[in-house]
């Protein structure tokens, strides 16, 4: 699970970042241990969350993590490298985790959505009533990084789980959009779709604890 | 002649920003988003607290692999090769 502490700058998955899981593949088919935990170091935070979002406990994530890890070592021979070992990794993982869970919805309900800003904050004619406080130049400084990371993954704590996986892969792990829909088995409009009710509820977090400071 | 469209109002921007931020409005909604914007700094404002919001986001840090874990994934490994060893 990541932790409320904070980094500089995005985490986008570098150059390096890919070039790394290359050469630490090399060497775990290789047979070397050091290189196989080094990968299990840079996937498993990821891994777990994402398992997280299918089944109902910790330890049941943890071990849909084990056995992809395990499912990995006993194919690595017939991985290919068409996509980057990260979606193979993680497509695998939820495989598994389908199989394992039941937390997961079926599908994406694209009627009841929440708007992303509340109705009674417009005007009849779509115009703001209420509208937006300005928080961007100073959120930092008036609430700390500390608290709007925790506010940010209590947010995402309460999201339904498919949502949540977008998010989290999109902006927390920094996969494009073309990766967490072969990860996850979605289209691209169901994609955005889960997508902007995610960012939306997290910028709705964030306004009303910047407004209440 | 063209008609044009009707204009975008802030009720419906809010809605397409993320689409907007994706690429993937066409190229009329992509000007009627960006003339709306360029005219509205509430919605504006809106804007830059999404792009905001996926940035702080973005700050969340991965934990790292404990070393308890670490040598769990270790054994899991030597397990692996010892199995992997016996079957012919």
């Amino acid at each position: 699970m990541p932790t409320t502490a904070t980094r500089p700058g995005r985490n986008r998955r570098s150059v390096t970042a890919v070039d790394d899981d290359a050469r630490l593949l090399e060497r775990l088919r290789a047979g070397d241990e050091a290189a196989f935990v080094a990968l299990v170091a840079l996937h498993h935070d990821a891994m777990l969350r994402l398992a997280s979002n299918f089944v109902s406990s910790r330890a049941v994530a943890e071990e849909v993590v084990q056995d992809t890890w395990l499912g990995v070592l006993r194919g690595i021979d017939r991985f290919e490298g068409r996509s980057s070992l990260r979606t193979w990794l993680l497509a695998i993982l939820v495989n598994r985790a389908r199989t394992t869970g039941v937390r997961e919805a079926r599908s994406v309900a694209v009627g009841d959505a929440t708007p992303a800003v509340d109705r009674t904050r417009f005007n009849a004619a779509g115009a703001w009533a209420s509208p937006p406080e300005q928080w961007v130049e100073d959120a930092e400084e008036r609430l700390g990084a500390a608290a709007l990371a925790a506010h940010i993954h209590a947010a995402l704590e309460q999201m339904p789980p498919r949502q949540r996986a977008v998010v989290t892969l999109r902006d927390v792990d920094g996969l494009g959009s073309e990766e967490v829909c072969a990860v996850l088995s979605l289209s691209q409009a169901n994609q955005r779709v889960l997508l902007h009710r995610g960012r939306s509820q997290l910028r709705r977090a964030l306004e009303s604890v910047l407004a209440a400071s | 002649m063209l008609l044009s469209r009707p204009q975008i109002v802030c009720q419906e921007v809010v809605e397409l920003v993320s689409d907007y931020l994706e690429g993937a409005l066409s190229r009329g909604q992509r000007r009627r988003f960006e003339r709306h914007l360029a005219g509205c700094p509430h919605c504006s404002e809106y804007l830059a607290q999404m792009r905001e919001t996926i940035r702080l986001t973005g700050r969340l840090v991965p934990d790292d692999l404990s070393p308890q874990m670490r040598e769990e994934f270790g054994e899991l490994f030597r397990r692996w090769r010892e199995d992997a060893d016996e079957t012919p």
